[in-house]
């Protein structure tokens, strides 16, 4: 009997650093593992070699920008099984969802010498706002050990198991004392979803939220312990709109501290 | 191959084995290229309009995510652009963990490079997990190399991609020595691997292919450069990096998707390993130099293929340093000085893995951000990128399509393009007669 064929993984690019398919890369002891286990049947960024859709996993990284790419996530959506958008980019817009904030001509004319010569929509959206998604990974980047049990999951036809608390459970289970509670330093972990691992907290830094927003934050209150800890209108405002302005939590939240 | 006078175009619509976006569109006429486009259509994603407004301590935290591949060239470049505004001066073991942390870099991204991505042209496959099949040791080791950087990356910076432990002023937390020490045994293992990554790469086919390139990259008087130095280049030019402007000059051309620098009035010019070599030869270990004189690498190097023999000694010299600083490190009392805003404009420039990456920030009295300016390496290599094409694809006009389709593309990732630092990068229609 013939084995069975291997399930084909693509990965797809829009808007993004490239960080979250790197991670894939970063897997060094379990790269050629991953690579017998399935047949990566599309990866730019690693290969030139293309075996035909369709896939039966496409990882997604990158949000739509532009006109072009609007139309391709469609095609990606029709050629793949499963769609699993990795990064904040993928999930929420990323880092410049902020133009969705101003206005992109004049940003435009701000960056290039001919504006005229490009070609660019005025917001950055995620994946999920043009085609459906079956899964969301979070993170600017995201955790490659949890990139492994998304591929792992999906390959076998299970739900991937990743945690959606917040990063402050993250803090009590490694035993980081609270940056908030000692040094008096605002940190987005109490609303921040859980997968970094609570790098920030650890070097005693507060949490600048690059894993978005939990199910349900309670930003209106975190937001007021920000201005007891000193930060102003703008501060504030700025923490809610960094990489995860495109969450409606933040987009609302970081709202309320416009000046006037 | 009797062509004829027939017009041949060579398209490739999606670069592989390139980080982000990018096509190329050759037209050959005759056996002469009558038309060259590295076509970048990575979408512009606006970063300098969106740091104005931000606080002047955020820069590294945004720019890092301009690029996954090489976020502490960002990082670094911004923070001493900040610190050259309030006139701070970093120095002892700040200093030196600064270094450690790009040596990570260098290591992780240049391994990447040459093992997975551009070691395949050399070798004929289509990708590193194909090659493995026929060199595993290579390859694995490979992977072990790159891991040890992304694991000093990690120690020093928190972590691999997009690291949170670096701040204007210095670092978030100091690690110590203990944790630095025990990563000797690896970083001894990483400089025999790089010895012998270098060996394997010296030993490639090069194309008999040479150019007279104008080489930029940063100097300095007691090391080879990473965070600071002078801007340089075998043409004369010793400048501070505060006069980047008045020397280099940013072209927005149509047929391109990237704002294009040049030298002004001279024209493109190289950065990246290959021109650090030539211009710092001098700085490197004496084991680094040995090795290059004995597999015939000595500046001047003016074959850009052999840039990934140039990547294998550079990483062997990040492995030589890792381990200086790691034996010489002292914890020190504080892990960054305290730095208060004042008005006024700084520039910024470190070698990152692909070339200099420069910033020039200006900032208000409160220290919010009013004006950016980036230029990342890959858009100032991408006149010489074409230019390159321009002069290579005549020799190997007979070579059928398929073939020296991969030979163009091999001559591209010669300068380890990484597109997605996007910036300057713009969209395009795709023009195809």
């Amino acid at each position: 009997m013939a084995p069975a064929p291997k399930p084909k993984l693509a990965v797809w690019k829009f808007a993004s650093c490239d960080g979250c398919q790197l991670s894939l890369l970063d897997c060094e002891d379990e790269l050629l593992a991953v690579a017998d286990a399935v047949e990566i049947a599309y990866f730019p960024e690693a290969t030139r070699a293309v075996v035909k859709g369709p896939d039966d996993l496409s990882l997604v990284e990158g949000s739509i920008t532009t006109q072009h790419d609007a139309a391709r996530i469609h095609q990606v959506r029709k050629s793949s099984k499963r769609l699993v958008t990795i990064g904040a980019c993928a999930t929420a817009g990323g880092i410049q969802a902020l133009r969705n904030f101003a206005d992109v001509s004049e940003y435009t004319k701000y960056v290039y010498a001919n504006p005229s010569y490009i070609s660019t929509l005025a917001t950055s959206t995620p994946i999920s706002r043009h085609v459906y998604v079956d899964f969301e990974l979070q993170g600017c980047p995201i955790n490659k050990t949890q990139l492994l049990e998304v591929i792992s999951a999906f390959v076998h036809g299970r739900k991937p198991n990743i945690a959606s608390h917040s990063v402050c459970i993250e803090c009590k289970r490694s035993g980081t004392p609270c940056v908030m509670v000692t040094q008096g330093t605002p940190c987005m972990g109490p609303i921040t979803h859980a997968g970094c691992g609570s790098i920030c907290p650890s070097y005693g830094r507060g949490c600048y939220s690059c894993f978005g927003p939990m199910e349900t934050p309670n930003t209106a209150s975190l937001a007021k312990w920000f201005e007891k800890l000193g930060d102003d209108r703008a501060a504030v405002l700025r923490k809610f709109r960094t990489f995860y302005s495109g969450k409606e939590a933040y987009r609302k939240e970081s709202g309320r501290h416009e000046p006037g | 191959m009797s062509q004829g006078k027939k017009t041949r175009t060579i398209a490739v619509d999606y670069m592989a084995r390139v980080e982000g976006e990018g096509a190329l569109f050759l037209k050959i006429k005759d056996g002469k290229v009558s038309n060259v486009q590295l076509k970048i259509f990575e979408p512009p994603r606006f970063f300098e309009a969106f740091l104005r407004g931000r606080a002047w301590t955020e820069a590294p935290d945004i720019t890092a995510r301009i690029c996954g591949i090489c976020p502490i060239a960002y990082q670094s470049s911004s923070i001493s652009a900040m610190e050259s505004i309030v006139g701070a001066r970093i120095d002892g073991p700040i200093r030196e963990l600064r270094r450690l942390v790009y040596c990570g870099e260098w290591i992780e991204s240049h391994v990447l490079h040459i093992a997975m991505l551009h070691a395949p042209d050399f070798l004929g496959y289509d990708d590193a997990i194909q090659m493995a099949k026929d060199h595993p040791e290579v390859v694995k080791n490979a992977l072990r190399l790159k891991k040890i950087g992304n694991a000093l990356m990690t120690l020093t910076g928190g972590r691999e991609i997009h690291p949170i432990n670096l701040r204007v002023g210095g670092f978030y937390k100091a690690p110590r020595k203990k944790a630095l020490l025990a990563m000797r045994e690896d970083l001894l293992w990483a400089r025999d691997a790089a010895i012998e990554l270098t060996k394997l790469t010296a030993s490639f086919d090069f194309p008999d292919f040479e150019r007279d390139y104008e080489f930029v990259a940063m100097r300095h008087p007691n090391e080879y450069p990473l965070w600071e130095g002078r801007i340089v280049s075998n043409r004369g030019l010793d400048i501070p990096i505060d006069a980047f402007f008045d020397t280099f000059e940013e072209e927005h051309v149509r047929h391109s998707t990237s704002l294009q620098s040049f030298v002004k009035v001279r024209g493109s010019y190289h950065v990246g390993p290959l021109a650090r070599f030539n211009l710092n030869f001098d700085k490197l270990t004496p084991l680094c130099q040995e090795l290059a004189r004995e597999h015939g690498v000595s500046p001047p190097c003016t074959n850009p293929f052999k840039s990934i023999v140039a990547r294998s000694i550079e990483t062997l010299y990040a492995c030589e340093e890792s381990l200086r600083i790691i034996d010489a490190y002292e914890e020190p009392d504080r892990s960054f000085l305290e730095l208060a805003p004042r008005a006024g404009t700084g520039h910024g420039c470190s070698e990152a893995p692909r070339g200099i990456c420069y910033h020039r920030y200006s900032i208000d009295a409160a220290g919010i951000i009013t004006d950016a300016r980036i230029a990342p390496p890959t858009s100032q290599n991408q006149r010489s990128i074409e230019e390159d094409l321009a002069a290579f694809v005549p020799r190997y006009a007979d070579l059928p399509d398929d073939k020296l389709t991969w030979r163009c593309e091999q001559a591209v990732r010669n300068y380890d393009p990484c597109i997605s630092c996007s910036c300057h990068f713009l969209k395009l229609r795709v023009d195809r007669e």
